[in-house]
């Protein structure tokens, strides 16, 4: 077929039925889709503010007749035992299990929260548009519950259903800048982010100054790739307040964190990754949340967590009811049930993150009692003394932040 | 023309003027048999393509609260060109890096399970998509061991003095490329196995008859007629690389960053949809012309 046969010549051999052309249909077919989607249909799209509100999606709840929940968490985010089923071996939550026998309420638990941005990129669409997202209960942490709260998409919980919540919830937690009374959200598990270093490669690492600085550790150093995470330390080191700091101290603490990038001391910006290399000792020192640390510890004793002399960031993964989650009464009863001590212990000493439920450091007494020593589970006044929160920002301006701490991190 | 057979059969008894019938019915056909792929095609690709066209347009002052306006913002493409150029261009090198590094390994590979490997043809043939049994993420993983700090490799390469002693591979482009190279290298073997299988061998038979000597003949003959599966080869292992963002994810480091990084974390994280969409549909284009001219160049038209 010759080149320069016009793509209206071939519409029109097209039209009157005669001999199609593969060429010829391929032409006519992306020309077609062109006039489609020029003009008039795409000034038609724009999207709608995703903002809701109480009055905007209301929502319904279920739980007097249905009996179920459907609740995603992160992996490995609950106490598990494997058990024989049929000759098979299964994975099983025994608290949950406890509270599906207790309460007649049959949980679907589904771990598909992996990362809270991507979760955010899973259930977007559905909650902009007030739709269900077929689950009852997410947990996702601060920032981005904090974001979802502030679009409108949360349920604000019944108080009175949460009397365990209300006597044992640890004072510290108690009212976060994003959620002061704690109206929509309960904490599931918290964590400290500070430093652990591997002390067989390296001497003890204080501050996160030394973990920029120090040119025995140049190229050894990983920081965390959540900007609340890393930005915390940095506006710290700059001397503002992580908890109510300006523009230029963003843009300060940017400046210092972009020095430490070019001059080569940190090699890289991870997600959980950094206890892989960790371990393997392709970092020696590192930006690192306790959980995972005391996790590594049980197999390399190498493994030291430090809470930084600039402070520590204090943070929670928090239990959330979203609009049109058809199960809220339910999501409260399992909340209420997680607020034993008891049962708190029993999560704890499976997770190893810090247990948010007051007593549950004298039950975990009787289930391992090195573990109701371990200050980063339990962690003493003194610790948590010196801890810090990330400010609680807008849509915009947290997308100006991210763009900036992208910018830095990234090209 | 089958499908004109076939049309005949089936439509056969409609009443027809009579000078024209086979043609009338084969296009029918012809179309119908078009219509589930059409419609797949309409659904999951052209309303997505017009999607994120749109999005890549729309006010970059609107946020996800307040909901974004159509203002043609022709200018989110220049901002994202400007503020993305490095990932654009490194993305474009890895993947030419990569496609170049996986054709030099690939073409004697394949050469060999075409035509030395005798009965070992079938079990080579295994081998070369045997990776695909496992997960490109676990895949990717192990590269991560292979080449960490205090690994076989690095502290070979630091004995020989090719590294020096606080060198590394693990986070540098030479892990992204590698990483890329190895993960799309059956991309590049399948074909030209593909295209090298057919070449008769009385063709290089012909060629020593006419006194041409190994290279010669391979020069004039084997190369000639490999070019289908080069062609495909490599615009197999291209696209997927330039698009990819896993490996410069796990063995890199943000310097390494490529555009998929940059348009999973503008997307993501930043929540700016518009030069998301932006990066996206350059990425497209970019790739779509760039394939355009090599086809042309190579004088493969036939293949796509």
């Amino acid at each position: 077929m010759s080149q320069d046969r016009t793509t209206l010549d071939a519409l029109a051999r097209m039209s009157q039925g005669r001999g199609l052309s593969r060429r010829g249909f391929l032409r006519g077919a992306s020309l077609s889709a062109l006039a489609l989607s020029s003009g008039p249909l795409l000034a038609a799209c724009g999207t709608e503010g995703a903002q809701q509100t109480t009055e905007s999606c209301v929502s319904e709840d279920l739980s007097a007749t249905e009996k179920r929940l459907h609740w995603s968490n992160w992996p490995l985010y609950i106490d598990q035992a494997k058990v024989k089923q049929n000759g098979e071996k299964v994975t099983v939550y025994p608290s949950l299990q406890q509270f599906q026998e207790e309460s007649g309420i049959e949980v679907e638990y589904v771990t598909d929260v992996n990362d809270n941005a991507e979760f955010f990129g899973i259930v977007r669409n559905q909650l902009a548009d007030c739709q269900s997202t077929g689950r009852d209960i997410f947990v996702l942490t601060d920032y981005m519950a904090a974001r979802m709260v502030n679009l409108g998409w949360i349920q604000k919980l019944d108080r009175a259903n949460l009397p365990n919540v209300e006597a044992n919830l640890v004072e510290n937690l108690r009212s976060p800048g994003w959620d002061k009374n704690r109206d929509y959200s309960v904490p599931w598990q918290s964590g400290l982010t500070g430093i652990a270093y591997n002390s067989k490669l390296t001497g003890e690492v204080r501050s996160f100054e030394e973990l920029l600085t120090r040119s025995d550790l140049k190229g050894k150093v990983s920081l965390l790739s959540e900007m609340q995470d890393t930005m915390i330390f940095m506006l710290l080191l700059e001397g503002a307040n992580p908890e109510d700091f300006t523009d230029d101290e963003f843009s300060a603490a940017c400046e210092r964190l972009q020095k430490a990038v070019d001059s080569g001391q940190i090699r890289a910006f991870t997600g959980n990754e950094y206890a892989q290399d960790l371990v393997k000792g392709n970092v020696v020192a590192c930006e690192a949340w306790s959980g995972d640390v005391i996790q590594l510890q049980f197999d390399n004793p190498d493994i030291k967590f430090v809470a930084p002399e600039e402070g520590l960031s204090l943070w929670s993964d928090n239990m959330i009811v979203p609009n049109k989650a058809t199960h809220k009464t339910n999501a409260e009863m399992l909340m209420n049930y997680y607020y034993q001590p008891e049962v708190a212990a029993q999560v704890a000493a499976w997770v190893n993150y810090i247990c948010p439920v007051a007593g549950a450091q004298e039950a975990m007494t009787k289930i391992d009692p090195s573990l109701a020593e371990n200050q980063l589970i339990f962690p003493g006044a003194d610790l948590l003394a010196n801890t810090y929160d990330f400010m609680s920002l807008d849509q915009k301006t947290e997308q100006k932040y991210q763009q900036q701490f992208a910018a830095v991190i990234g090209a | 023309m089958t499908v004109a057979d076939v049309g005949r059969v089936v439509e056969g008894t409609e009443d027809e003027p009579p000078r024209r019938p086979r043609r009338r019915s084969g296009w029918a056909t012809g179309y119908l048999l078009l219509l589930p792929g059409l419609l797949w095609l309409v659904l999951f690709f052209a309303v997505p393509t017009i999607q994120l066209v749109a999005t890549s347009l729309y006010d970059q002052a609107g946020s996800l609260d307040t909901g974004y306006a159509m203002t043609w913002s022709f200018g989110n493409y220049l901002d994202a060109l400007s503020t993305y150029r490095q990932p654009f261009l490194r993305s474009l090198m890895y993947a030419t890096v990569a496609t170049v590094a996986a054709l030099l390994l690939a073409y004697p590979l394949a050469y060999a399970i075409a035509f030395k490997a005798g009965r070992f043809k079938n079990l080579m043939l295994v081998l070369v998509i045997a990776p695909f049994f496992t997960s490109f993420l676990v895949r990717t993983l192990a590269w991560k061991s292979i080449l960490s700090d205090n690994g076989f490799i690095v502290q070979t390469l630091q004995t020989i003095g090719i590294l020096g002693p606080d060198g590394r591979l693990l986070a540098t482009s030479v892990a992204v490329v590698t990483g890329l190279t190895y993960n799309f290298l059956p991309f590049m073997v399948l074909p030209l196995y593909a295209s090298l299988e057919k070449i008769d061998p009385r063709l290089m038979e012909a060629g020593k008859d006419l006194y041409a000597n190994g290279f010669t003949s391979f020069r004039k003959i084997t190369l000639p007629l490999s070019m289908p599966g080069v062609v495909a080869g490599t615009l197999l292992t291209f696209i997927p690389s330039a698009g990819d963002y896993i490996n410069s994810e796990l063995l890199g480091t943000p310097q390494q960053y490529m555009i998929g990084n940059v348009i999973d974390n503008t997307f993501l994280v930043q929540l700016n949809y518009p030069i998301a969409a932006a990066c996206s549909v350059i990425l497209m284009i970019v790739i779509v012309i760039m394939v355009l001219v090599y086809v042309r160049r190579a004088g493969t038209e036939e293949l796509v």
